[in-house]
């Protein structure tokens, strides 16, 4: 059959199983959304407020539903404002397909109206990008994209269709997508790999979010009971292994546990699976676990002694991996190695005493009991970031959403939505900070408008305090420029965009506020009000070896 | 810090070229040289990079590329395996009193000479990156006006070929 650029395009996301997208219009797509005006019935059409909120949507939405996001946007401003989005997926390794409309191909290259080289600008920050100049060419393209999303380790594509394209006929026949193959170990490396860990005698595993993107959950926990080794997830990580479980013990890195951050400098072998060693994890890498053999296990070659030098590495998707390295390994019960770090993450717990108090603790003490273990918990990026890491219990993979390794502020808003229309059966509380939720605040009317019951939890300590507690540690105190002291007065944000708002001074209050909150279908916000000088503990100063921690 | 000698097969398209020099660019790995043009296929061309680094930069940046859709396969060479070729375009001043003994130099280093002028020599040289700075050492004091120099190109000895299967 017959069908302009356009139609393709949406075929092409129909055959890929999509049946929502996130965008904005403009001149440049203009022909994209007319065709989706036809396919309203198939194809469900997010309208941010803007669009980078569409880009963290798209992501929010694979993060949670483990499928690929989509966003779309006109030429020039519309394209650029994905930027940042884009650029978070790519950190943490989210499938997502941007689809822009640029200026006609006559007029590619001229400094037309509303144009910008979204290709050249997005390259770094893409897996790979198309500028689609011929029409029967889209649909291999676009095919091609979603394959390229989701082949080993997933991440971006963006396709910038030019506005005569998407209005060019062409025959199109229809395909079934094709499903990327998982890579397989080499059958040697595995083998080397479960001597180690059989050798091993105070073993350590460290999984990452290659362990959710995986769905190799099932595998960890498998692999974590035969040899009774303690665990730790990375932020990326959270939710791989349910962290009420006894061997799990805590974040490691900048602010990691003592029992994590302990276990890496003292184990004989770190088993690091799906991760990337980031340096907020390594912290100073030439100390980083210097009395371990380090065992990689990976989908991409490229982090293969890239930030830490391996004594053994295994390529391959990490399921792929795991299922035959437990079967070759002995069996090991719980002995002086494990019960050591055991004690120590007893004898440290992260939490505080005082928890009747309104502060972080007890906030997501509260949430974490008035909720069920399907709910999935959004974050903007900060303090608030890592008490939502720290103080609630994960027990299931794409349950914690949030942006690890490019630390954007202003996502989580946007990710909150994606998740909310992504998995309409979960409830989605999003904790925020004040800072970074001024950022993207906008996107409050297309909650109201879709009527998403998204919590928002917004610890508002009227500072920016991530930054202030770097000031506080580092910079004697002088808090230059990080004091909110400028609202907006948050609640009558909401009732300007018509959402029901709380104020929370106590924890009765907090407690209140949020019961009601889970009893409506709706978005309500709970204004938090806690402590300027709270911090975030333990930390580990910048620079300094992993078991140096600031413990209070 | 050694020369390396990396020879990669990439598809034929638009944007490769920028795509590969963004990426030494965004890692912070330094090109010596890198020369580019279609094989006998003319979908895929052949880039020739020399990389300047220790084993692990080598190694990073071999990796990274291969991460590049449009990358088809990377081989790294052997300098004593491999015979490389490097050619220059030189202007060299020449006046009546010093124009035969740069044809002297040229006829010793086997270079050509491709344009005369009442003031200048502009001569065409292949050989080894060596060699070429042998020349361009003796040329010098006569006066270089100008040079252009294509960057190295390899291919490995004997029968061992590049092909396409990644």
């Amino acid at each position: 059959m017959k069908l302009n650029g356009s139609e393709i395009l949406l075929e092409c996301l129909l055959e890929e199983g999509v049946d929502t997208v996130f965008g904005y219009p403009g001149g440049a797509i203009l022909n994209v959304y007319d065709a989706l005006y036809k396919y309203r019935d198939k194809i469900n059409h997010i309208l941010t407020t803007h669009e980078q909120g569409a880009a963290h949507a798209a992501d929010g939405y694979a993060r949670s539903t483990g499928k690929v996001g989509v966003c779309m946007a006109t030429s020039g401003p519309g394209a650029t404002n994905l930027v940042t989005g884009i650029a978070t997926a790519y950190m943490d390794s989210v499938p997502i397909v941007a689809i822009t409309g640029n200026v006609a191909t006559t007029l590619l290259g001229k400094d037309s109206f509303q144009e910008a080289d979204i290709a050249g600008i997005t390259a770094p920050i893409t897996k790979h990008n198309y500028i689609v100049k011929d029409v029967t060419t889209l649909a291999q393209t676009v095919r091609r994209a979603f394959e390229i999303a989701k082949e080993g380790r997933p991440g971006p594509v963006l396709i910038d269709i030019p506005k005569d394209v998407s209005a060019q006929f062409c025959e199109f026949e229809g395909r079934k997508p094709v499903e990327p193959k998982r890579h397989k170990p080499k059958a040697d490396d595995v083998e080397k790999a479960c001597r180690l860990i059989s050798e091993s005698e105070k073993p350590f595993i460290f999984a990452g979010g290659g362990i959710i993107s995986s769905g190799a959950c099932g595998e960890l926990f498998e692999l974590a009971k035969k040899i009774s080794a303690p665990v730790s997830c990375s932020l990326m990580g959270t939710g791989a292994f349910p962290s009420n479980d006894e061997l799990y013990t805590g974040m490691l890195g900048m602010h990691g546990t003592k029992a994590s951050n302990t276990a890496s400098a003292e184990c004989d072998l770190f088993i690091a699976i799906g991760t990337r060693f980031s340096d907020r994890v390594t912290s100073d890498s030439d100390k980083f676990a210097k009395d371990a053999k380090i065992l990689h296990i990976d989908v991409d070659p490229a982090e293969i002694d890239k930030n830490i030098k391996t004594y053994q590495y295994v390529i391959s998707d990490v399921k792929e991996a795991l299922i035959p390295i437990i079967k070759g390994i002995d069996k090991k019960s719980k002995g002086e190695w494990t019960n050591h770090i055991l004690s120590i993450k007893e004898k440290y717990q992260i939490g505080r005493s005082h928890i009747e108090e309104l502060n972080p603790n007890s906030v997501i003490s509260v949430i974490d009991k008035l909720t069920d273990d399907n709910t999935i918990i959004t974050t903007e990026v900060g303090q608030h970031q890592m008490w939502a890491a720290q103080y609630y219990t994960y027990t299931k993979s794409r349950t914690f959403i949030s942006s690890g390794g490019f630390g954007t502020m202003g996502y989580g808003t946007g990710a909150s939505m994606g998740a909310s229309i992504g998995m309409p059966s979960r409830r989605v509380v999003h904790i925020a900070g004040d800072g970074s939720f001024r950022m993207n605040c906008n996107e409050l009317s297309t909650i109201k408008h879709y009527n998403m019951p998204i919590i928002i939890v917004l610890l508002n300590n009227g500072t920016l305090g991530m930054v202030r507690q770097w000031q506080t540690l580092f910079y004697n105190e002088r808090y230059s420029q990080t004091t909110l002291d400028r609202g907006p007065d948050f609640n009558k944000l909401c009732d300007a965009y018509g959402i029901l708002s709380f104020k929370a001074e106590s924890l009765e209050q907090f407690e209140a506020a949020f019961s009601k909150a889970i009893s409506l279908n709706e978005p309500v916000l709970i204004n938090t009000l806690i402590n300027i000088d709270e911090r975030v503990l333990p930390m580990v100063p910048a620079g300094k070896p992993i078991n140096e921690l600031i413990l209070d | 810090m050694t020369k390396h000698i990396l020879s990669v097969l990439v598809e034929n398209r638009a944007g490769v070229l920028s795509r590969i020099s963004g990426l030494f660019s965004r890692r912070g790995f330094n090109i010596d040289s890198l020369a580019v043009g279609t094989t006998n296929d003319e979908t895929i061309s052949r880039m020739t990079i020399v990389v300047n680094g220790d084993e692990y930069i080598v190694e990073q940046v071999s990796k990274q590329l291969n991460k590049l859709i449009d990358v088809i396969k990377i081989k790294r060479l052997k300098e004593d395996e491999t015979v490389s070729r490097e050619l220059a375009l030189i202007k060299v001043a020449a006046d009546g009193k010093t124009r035969a003994d740069i044809i002297q130099i040229v006829d010793i280093f086997r270079a050509n000479i491709i344009d005369v002028s009442h003031k200048t020599i502009t001569l065409e040289i292949t050989g080894s990156t060596d060699k070429l700075q042998a020349m361009i050492d003796l040329l010098s004091p006569f006066g270089i006006e100008e040079m252009v120099k294509t960057g190295m190109i390899s291919v490995e000895r004997g029968t061992n070929v590049i092909t396409l299967d990644k």
